[in-house]
């Protein structure tokens, strides 16, 4: 299908794997995106580069739209997103006190990345949970009517999540 | 594909419904399980099958049961009663055990009434508080009590009759004209007729159309679209296929939230269904009619809820709007007449048909008909999902099924509308729900995002807090939208901070008028709207944050 007869190797890369499912469909590009974000937690530079070449669009067009949308990261983030929803609700709630504390407590400010790469904190637009506000996020997991004073408990959370994993591998 | 016969499918579940002894209803919500109903669930069968009920008693994960703020919930249905007699709330693990040991138990051991012991009575939510009382469920009715990953289900519960009948009895054009007599308007916020849009799509040329389901629910403090995708997702695709072929569609797409996992998981389980059942595909039920959906994600724009901007990103692009006209009815997606409904309009469809368009206009005001869904949250005590007629006055949402203020502080105003709404203040909170009667005040009924604020809310900090949003989301095409929202917002944050004076008031008023008449699409047209309600029902509170000249 593609120069070079990529297809036909048995071990594609994930940018080839998405591109074969989806280069035939209609509005694809985005879709394509989501699959490799899903699993890379981010869009490399060099798979972006396949993603064009695989999909017959110019470079251009892949980070108009890569930088375009929110969702999308062109750098790896921490092992734990810490996602906590700004929302009406969760912002008249508390959320910004989370954040605070999370700032504190974390040392870094929103949109960093801890330097051990444990923790990224981010600020986002409504979890859909507002009748749990207010809410954070860590790695899909919802902590719903979070109080400050919980904040250093979710992080000891997530360290020995980390550290078990350490363990295993 | 045999023709499916919805009729022998809907017996078949009601009688395997039937040889249950009990049913209970799990909450299995996004709401819910992020408070933990997913351990209720296993706890809830494993004490079943501990107890040796595993096929007596039949667990049902449902779709949101709308009292988001005192989840997990589990209903209990005994003895093949309609609805649930018993609705536990903030329901654990070990609660769970007790009450199948300690209530379902006994109750099908006794065979009749049987008293609730009192440590659990405690947990019990009374039926008949104005929360479950005062609602009226159309859009709502099977989530909560149907699992919404079972097609069965739906049917049973009456799912696909109105595909079935329309296709059986009427012309595309005489569907339009019966969602036209029903007087349903687009929920997504706009208010259009839903019937004028249908009509102007089918009478547009062009030999391929498509049905866009807007289910970009970008609102914060609403989610009123994602619990109905998670919770009866089959009502959506009824919709769009009404739709369809109303307007001579061949084609569905749900462009959904990407933040929204599992709606769209729920959709496309649905969509699979659908088509194994034959009701998505070629020669739909037997007739020469066939339509398919598809999923497209978003990627977290808000802007995209604007139907041009999002038919942009359907396609895999920027998610920008375009001057209208040309009106997606002419000339949408991939350039071919479009007709984007929102997942609240399309999910009313069925029902419209099925019970008729006088029953669904016989709800509601001279305007507005049917009824609406709201997200009612904040500062209320009940807070939760509702869905009310149109004409039911806010304090009745408020101060009824809300059940009044959750501080103990006296409220102060309702937000409505989300970044594009406004505030609307207690005084006026006998203004019943209706589209017009909302504009007036200077907010607008938006996709039904409804926040209750007290005395200790600041509105100008409300106000420099949307349109903090709204700036942050501006696509950046048109000038008075990307510049003038940026500039407004530094004077608010200076005003709220206290180093505001006079003139920077009046200069936020100048810049609200320019982004209103000056912007492209209703992102920035509607972006001065929660400042220029709270200046105008709360002018106080700016003005005693003003420095005078004397400072």
């Amino acid at each position: 299908m593609t120069e070079g007869g990529k297809t036909t190797s048995p071990k594609l890369s994930p940018a080839a794997r998405a591109v074969k499912k989806w280069r035939r469909k209609r509005g694809a590009l985005i879709m394509v995106l989501h699959e490799i974000q899903n699993q890379a937690g981010f869009v490399p530079r060099e798979t972006a580069r396949e993603i064009a070449e695989g999909m017959e669009v110019p470079l251009a067009r892949v980070y108009e739209v890569l930088t375009f949308y929110n969702y999308f990261k062109l750098r790896p983030p921490g092992k734990a997103v810490i996602s906590v929803c700004t929302g009406t609700a969760c912002h008249l709630k508390g959320a910004p006190e989370l954040v605070a504390e999370l700032e504190k407590e974390l040392e870094i400010g929103q949109g960093e990345t801890t330097p051990d790469g444990l923790f990224h904190l981010q600020c986002v637009r409504c979890v859909g949970c507002c009748g749990l506000a207010p809410a954070i996020s860590v790695n899909g997991k919802i902590y719903g009517k979070a109080a400050p004073s919980q904040v250093r408990q979710i992080l000891a959370e997530w360290r020995a999540v980390f550290r078990e994993e350490d363990v295993d591998d | 594909m045999t023709e499916p016969d919805l009729k022998k499918i809907a017996g078949e579940e009601l009688a395997r419904q039937g040889e249950k002894s009990a049913r209970i209803a799990c909450c299995a919500s996004t709401g819910c399980l992020s408070s933990g109903s997913g351990e209720v669930m296993e706890a809830l069968l494993e004490a079943l099958s501990s107890h040796g009920l595993a096929d007596k008693v039949e667990v049902v994960p449902t779709g949101c049961m709308g009292l988001c703020s005192h989840g997990p919930l589990l209903g209990l249905e005994i003895g093949g009663e309609d609805g649930f007699r018993f609705l536990y709330q903030e329901v654990n693990p070990l609660l769970t055990r007790l009450i199948v040991a300690e209530h379902l138990l006994p109750s099908l051991e006794a065979g009749g009434d049987f008293p609730v012991p009192e440590f659990l009575s405690s947990h019990l939510l009374p039926l008949d508080i104005p929360f479950f009382t005062r609602q009226e469920k159309v859009v709502l009715a099977n989530a909560g009590r149907i699992n919404p990953e079972r097609i069965e289900e739906y049917i049973a519960a009456g799912g696909y009759r109105a595909l079935e009948k329309i296709l059986r009895e009427k012309t595309p054009d005489a569907v339009i004209e019966e969602v036209a007599r029903s007087g349903l308007r687009g929920r997504g916020g706009g208010g259009y007729p839903t019937g004028v849009k249908w009509r102007n799509t089918a009478d547009s040329r062009g030999g391929e159309k498509f049905i866009i389901c807007n289910g970009d629910e970008g609102d914060p403090g609403a989610y009123m679209d994602r619990s109905i995708l998670e919770g009866d997702p089959h009502a959506v695709i009824e919709g769009m296929l009404i739709a369809g072929y109303a307007v001579g569609a061949q084609s569905g797409w749900f462009y959904i939230r990407a933040e929204y996992p599992l709606a769209v998981e729920r959709v496309e389980k649905a969509l699979k269904q659908a088509r194994g059942r034959g009701l998505l595909g070629k020669n739909i039920l037997g007739t020469d009619f066939s339509f398919d959906c598809r999923v497209r994600l978003g990627a977290g724009a808000f802007v995209c809820g604007e139907e041009t901007a999002l038919l942009a990103s359907v396609e895999g692009k920027r998610g920008t709007p375009r001057p209208r006209p040309p009106y997606p009815s002419q000339s949408g997606l991939w350039d071919s007449p479009s007709c984007v409904n929102n997942v609240e309009t399309l999910a009313n469809v069925p029902a419209i048909i099925r019970q008729g368009a006088g029953w669904y206009a016989g709800m509601g005001t001279e305007t507005s008909k049917g009824t609406k869904v709201f997200a009612l949250t904040g500062k209320a005590r009940y807070s939760g999902l509702i869905e009310v007629p149109m004409g039911t006055t806010l304090r009745e949402i408020v101060e009824e099924i809300g059940g009044g203020s959750s501080s103990g502080r006296p409220l102060k105003a309702i937000q409505t509308g989300g970044p594009s709404g406004g505030v609307i203040p207690v005084s006026l909170l006998d203004t019943p729900v209706c589209y017009e009667k909302f504009q007036e005040l200077g907010s607008i009924m938006g996709s039904g995002g409804m926040i209750v604020m007290d005395g200790a809310d600041s509105m100008a900090e409300i106000a420099a807090f949307y349109l903090e949003f709204t700036v942050d989301e501006s696509c950046g095409k048109c000038a008075p939208c990307r510049i003038g929202g940026k500039q407004m917002l530094d004077l608010l944050k200076k005003i709220a901070a206290g180093e505001g004076n006079a003139r920077d008031l009046s200069q936020v008023r100048r810049l609200s008028e320019a982004m209103r008449r000056g912007s492209l699409c209703g992102l920035g047209q509607t972006a001065p709207n929660p400042v220029d309600s709270t200046l105008r029902y709360f002018e106080g509170e700016y003005l005693n944050l003003l420095k005078t000249d004397d400072d």
